[in-house]
């Protein structure tokens, strides 16, 4: 099996993101990054795959400017064997995303692409199940737990009310929630060791598909801010407080 | 200008946050429509026809739609798509499943978990965790929106009386194949339409302390309960009590949060609840930045003590 693995580098999520006084978007300048928490579960699951025999290959990709770099030597110092850098100007949008990675996938043919659920930056949740459409592929989203049962792949996936296991037919898609694996972090001597790995450079240009936005960010703000409230000296307060509400007969 | 909002159910009943979604539909504009995908699902296409301002319930009932395979119900939504200038489904596990599946193969970039509805046609949807809203206009003639379910009023559930009409898709892709569900079936009010939650974090310890502290407090409430991320990775509830950016936004009247940080992930799922009350033993804890009312405490000496005083 052959598994693709795209990794997005976003703001850590330890970061609190502050806003532009121009209203233009996040201020990124000077502000640590890191690969998508998410996507580190996928590049782990992958990586566990390979580790029990299922797969053979790990191939991660990564989409935006050229600083990507660094995250995807994150995923190969965790145990993937080769990157894709795909340079482009601006942030494509998910739709963008999605033509990017499909036309990856049609050049590398894997088995399995594994993608985080969202992106903590942009909140969207749309690209795996985008891809999934693209290539007419199955989609195991929100996984929790991933097996392989003879031809098919079963996945377990996180929904509203609990949970629900769906058999996919290969090749899939599968995009992971947080309760699939806990990522490992890369001991040094892989960290040296990834840097010798391949990584492939390409420019969105490459290949041919429109990634021109269709959304126009007409501003981004803060969002109203609540005011600490009082610390009440004890339960006596709390319940006279719920019984005020109405919460409490 | 019509809109086509597709019905989150379990084939028995209509998942409140379509109601949700149908108000937000009545903002775009134009007429009404819902389309009810489901096996066995009679009780909600006729519920769905009751809702106030719905114009026309679409019913596909097949087994291909009896547990919303997304390879299967796209195509279904892909197909009756041309009628309409908008597909909107509430942001639940359901919307954000199948959504984007239909968006990609029209051409849409979809717009996610919208909060707002701005009169130059723009939208506002929460980013970063809710600490960036992001104010969006799309250039795609056709929209395609999931619609976060504590943003806007439920519609009336009656007080319409749309026409049923019978529809049909191709079925079964043949690529997903439903094995099977665990879902929790509970007594108490459902975690994101509920008017009171109490919450517990990884100060619980354990899912007998959530079951000894968390749960006698729930049942004085009438509440339903929640939990922080820690606390559902440890294993002590169930995946589905998530709250926060990746788990389930929430608004309910009143929050309790107890032994829960308040970590940026936490509160941007509860953090438009009207009052929100912290109990932790950590006074410089990020949870009372935002909390109405904070008690300083040890968790295991006042959640009894607050239980027994209700
Ligand atoms: C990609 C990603 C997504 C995430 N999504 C979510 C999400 O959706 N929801 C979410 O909740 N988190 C999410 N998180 C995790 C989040 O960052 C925090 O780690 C998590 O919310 C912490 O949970 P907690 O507050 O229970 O635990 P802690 O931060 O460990 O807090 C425990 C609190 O309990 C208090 N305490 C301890 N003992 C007692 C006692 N005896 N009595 C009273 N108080 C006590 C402590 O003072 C402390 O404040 C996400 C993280 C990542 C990276």
């Amino acid at each position: 099996m052959k598994i693709l693995v795209p990794v997005k580098r976003v703001i850590d999520y330890n970061v609190k993101p502050r806003i532009k006084s121009d209203q233009s978007g996040v201020d990124l300048a000077n502000v640590k990054m890191s690969m998508n928490p998410f996507d580190e579960i996928a590049v782990e699951e992958a990586v566990r795959l390979k580790e029990a025999g299922t797969a053979e290959e790990v191939v991660v990709v990564s989409i935006g400017e050229q600083k990507a770099q660094e995250t995807l030597r994150t995923g190969l110092a965790m145990g993937a064997d080769r990157g894709i850098l795909v340079v482009t100007e601006d942030m494509p949008e998910p739709l963008g995303i999605a033509k990017i990675l499909a036309k990856i996938t049609e050049e590398e043919s894997p088995d399995l692409v594994i993608l985080g659920k969202q992106a903590i930056d942009d909140d969207s949740n749309q690209v795996g199940q985008m891809l999934a459409a693209l290539l007419g592929w199955s989609q195991g989203t929100f996984a929790s737990k991933l097996e392989q049962d003879g031809d098919k792949l079963k996945v377990t996936r996180e929904i509203d009310g609990g949970l629900e296991t769906l058999a996919l037919s290969t090749p899939a898609i599968v995009t992971t929630d947080l309760r699939l694996n806990e990522p490992r972090y890369a001991s040094l001597p892989n960290i040296m060791k990834a840097k010798k790995k391949p990584i492939d450079e390409k420019t969105a240009a490459d290949f041919g598909v429109d990634i021109s936005p269709r959304l126009e960010t007409l501003k981004v703000t803060e969002p109203p801010k609540r005011e600490a409230g009082e610390i009440v000296p004890d339960v006596d307060t709390l319940v006279a407080k719920l019984k005020e509400m109405g919460v409490a007969a | 200008m019509s809109t086509l909002v597709i019905a989150d159910h379990d084939n028995s009943e209509l998942g409140s946050a379509t109601l949700v979604a149908v108000t937000a539909a009545q903002k775009l504009g134009g007429d009404v429509t819902v389309l009810v995908a489901g096996e066995g699902s009679q009780a909600v296409a006729d519920a769905a026809a009751k809702v106030e301002g719905v114009a026309k319930v679409l019913h596909a009932d097949d087994a291909a739609y009896g547990h919303g395979v997304a390879e299967n119900l796209a195509p279904l939504i892909e197909g009756l798509a041309g009628d309409y200038e908008n597909i909107v489904a509430p942001a639940t596990s359901m919307g954000k499943n199948v959504m984007p599946r239909v968006a990609a193969k029209l051409d849409i970039q979809q717009i996610s978990d919208i909060i707002a509805i701005n009169d130059d046609g723009s939208f506002d949807r929460p980013t970063y965790a809710g600490n960036a809203i992001a104010t969006v206009k799309t250039s795609d003639a056709k929209k395609v929106i999931t619609v976060r379910g504590t943003a806007f009023d439920k519609a009336n559930a009656e007080g319409g009386s749309a026409s049923v009409e019978a529809v049909s898709g191709p079925g079964d892709s043949g690529k997903t194949e439903f094995v099977s569900a665990e879902i929790a079936e509970s007594e108490r009010p459902e975690l994101t339409s509920a008017s009171v939650i109490v919450s517990g974090g990884r100060a619980l310890q354990s899912g007998e302390n959530f079951e000894k502290y968390i749960e006698p407090l729930a049942d004085k409430l009438g509440a339903a309960i929640g939990a922080s991320r820690a606390a559902v990775d440890a294993g002590y509830v169930p995946n589905d009590y998530q709250v926060g950016q990746t788990g389930k936004i929430v608004a309910p009247e009143v929050y309790i949060a107890i032994g829960i940080s308040g970590a940026i992930q936490h509160l941007a799922g509860m953090k438009d609840s009207k009052t929100i009350i912290a109990i932790n033993k950590d006074e410089d804890a990020p949870i009372f930045q935002v909390a109405d009312y904070g008690l300083v405490a040890d968790l295991y000496e006042a959640v009894p003590e607050l239980t027994s005083k209700l």
